[in-house]
């Protein structure tokens, strides 16, 4: 059964130096605030698992948080580069960084191979491209009834998975709306799990009885954190800080601007002030 | 009006009227997702847009800044997670054009957006593939969308991130595969479209004021032309109202959150 803890003693518990650890929410629900307090508590030599890395990431990364990245797109949406990523995978600052690097389809079968208890994800990719060369771990099997050649991946099994969804019941149930990606496969592919969310509710409010949701005994720690996804965003509770992310790219350009925003932001900061971005559901 | 368009407006156009009202459109990020939008907003009313975060049929009213922007999913007819759009809708061959970017291109169409130089020691590290290696051969064919420079249009790709017509412009017929890969590559001064022999990229049409000459600067390898190169007709007024409108649209919505 879940445990609803605070942010600060469920980070303490999930997630381990050393640990693989998958961040996951496409663009939409990023647990900002989880890797924030991961931060906060020091957690080092993660191997940090997200298809789209995004700012999350290049604040961990940038903070000598991760020894090795396993990723799809590496950039800033719509923006540009992701800067820090981009120095440590070029200049090793503020460590060495090891890549291992797959498409988005490969990623998002690897999770479902994971959350199925199988050893490898088979899909029909990777054709005609480099990354199979440079990357040990993709391969491919024959079909046993075609005779097609098919791409394999390695399942992913996250030590730690962390997502932010938009709520959960007292019992520890949890609903995901919106944009859902690949949250669900991530959470059930996991060892331990946290998810933080908007809020807890005395009804979860399923719109629908097909709805996404994560039955309490298959989540570790629940920590209410209200605007916990920001600058990503949650579908009825707040919208995206687009401008965020188009102002990140000068703040995490040069190191010292991107230390000085992580000091005066993150490191002096608690979990609570998330909160002047969280709104509550219109519902 | 149509005489003061930028080259920016005129390729974004172009590109719009590639697509077809009747297609099933897999939409990248950035100006294809522009082109897509545009197309929809002007000739092609129903044609269904998906982008790889799960949204089906969506008709964002502005431009989203990401691939999963909040306005996609508001506007889609459904949503569903990201493993279910690679399998069941990519995979399964439901789509009938995927529309790229990238941020090098070769004769041959194939592209990279991976690294610059060394894999293990880049000079510069770009972001990756993302949906691309798998849009590239699941999608019925591909529009590439992307501005002529000596940096971007090269004689060897560093890396190849997604397959156009493969190397030598054969890979794809000897690999078996059934999807036609890039037919159209639409740049700021021209339009391109594989020769239907040898697959190399081949200028079927100039825009309006632009030259064969400036083609040819603009573009790493010396670029094949069609005997019967076309003038690509200026944008009309609707077009360039509908596209100003909507990039206006979305700067004030990007710049305000």
């Amino acid at each position: 059964m879940a445990r609803i803890l605070t942010l600060s003693e469920a980070v303490e518990e999930t997630i381990r130096d050393g640990d693989s650890v998958a961040m996951e929410g496409f663009t939409h629900l990023i647990p900002f605030a989880a890797a924030h307090e991961t931060i906060r508590q020091g957690r080092k030599d993660l191997s940090l698992i997200r298809m789209t890395p995004d700012l999350i990431y290049d604040q961990m990364i940038g903070m000598g948080c991760a020894r090795k990245l396993t990723f799809s797109w590496g950039g800033n949406p719509g923006v540009g580069s992701a800067h820090r990523i981009r120095d440590a995978v070029e200049n090793a600052w503020p460590r060495p960084l090891e890549l291992e690097e797959h498409s988005h389809a490969a990623m998002a079968n690897a999770y479902e191979a994971g959350a199925a208890n199988l050893p490898f994800a088979v899909f029909r990719g990777y054709i005609g491209v480099d990354l199979p060369r440079v990357n040990p771990s993709i391969r491919s099997v024959v079909c046993p009834y075609t005779g097609e050649k098919l791409a394999t991946v390695p399942a992913l099994r996250p030590d730690a998975t962390v997502i932010h969804a938009p709520r959960a019941d007292r019992a520890g149930n949890v609903l995901i709306e919106g944009i859902v990606g690949v949250q669900k496969e991530a959470v059930l592919a996991a060892r331990r799990t946290l998810v933080t969310v908007e809020e807890i509710v005395d009804d979860l409010g399923a719109p629908s009885v097909n709805s996404v949701v994560l039955p309490s005994w298959t989540v570790g720690a629940i920590a209410v954190v209200p605007g916990g996804a920001h600058p990503a965003y949650a579908h009825g509770y707040y919208k995206r800080d687009n401008s965020f992310y188009i102002a990140w790219d000068k703040v995490s350009r040069e190191r010292e601007t991107f230390l000085a925003w992580m000091k005066e932001n993150v490191l002096d900061k608690r979990p609570e002030a998330f909160a002047v971005h969280g709104r509550r559901a219109s519902r | 009006m149509s005489s003061t368009h930028t080259p920016t407006e005129m390729m974004t156009i172009a590109a719009a009227r590639a697509l077809r009202n009747e297609d099933i459109c897999f939409v990248g990020i950035g100006a294809p997702s522009a082109a897509c939008n545009l197309a929809r907003l002007t000739h092609a009313p129903d044609i269904t847009l998906i982008y790889e975060s799960g949204t089906i049929a969506t008709k964002p009213n502005v431009l989203p800044l990401s691939i999963g922007d909040g306005e996609l999913c508001d506007t889609a007819l459904c949503t569903v997670s990201v493993p279910e759009m690679f399998r069941y809708w990519l995979q399964g061959g439901r789509i009938t054009v995927g529309f790229l970017g990238g941020a090098q291109i070769d004769r041959f169409a194939n592209l990279n957006t991976t690294v610059v130089g060394d894999y293990a020691k880049p000079k510069v590290r770009l972001p990756g593939g993302g949906g691309a290696p798998e849009i590239a051969t699941n999608c019925g064919e591909i529009f590439i969308i992307m501005a002529l420079g000596q940096r971007s249009f090269v004689e060897k790709l560093p890396f190849i991130t997604s397959m156009g017509h493969g190397p030598t412009g054969r890979e794809r017929r000897a690999m078996g595969l059934t999807s036609r890969g890039p037919t159209k590559l639409i740049t700021d001064l021209c339009v391109f479209e594989p020769d239907a022999e040898t697959k190399e990229m081949t200028v079927v049409s100039l825009h309006t004021g632009a030259t064969r000459e400036q083609v040819v600067a603009n573009c790493g390898w010396a670029p094949r032309f069609a005997v019967d190169v076309v003038e690509t007709p200026a944008p009309t007024a609707l077009e360039l109202e509908t596209l100003r409108s909507m990039h206006a649209r979305t700067k004030a919505a990007h710049a305000g959150a």
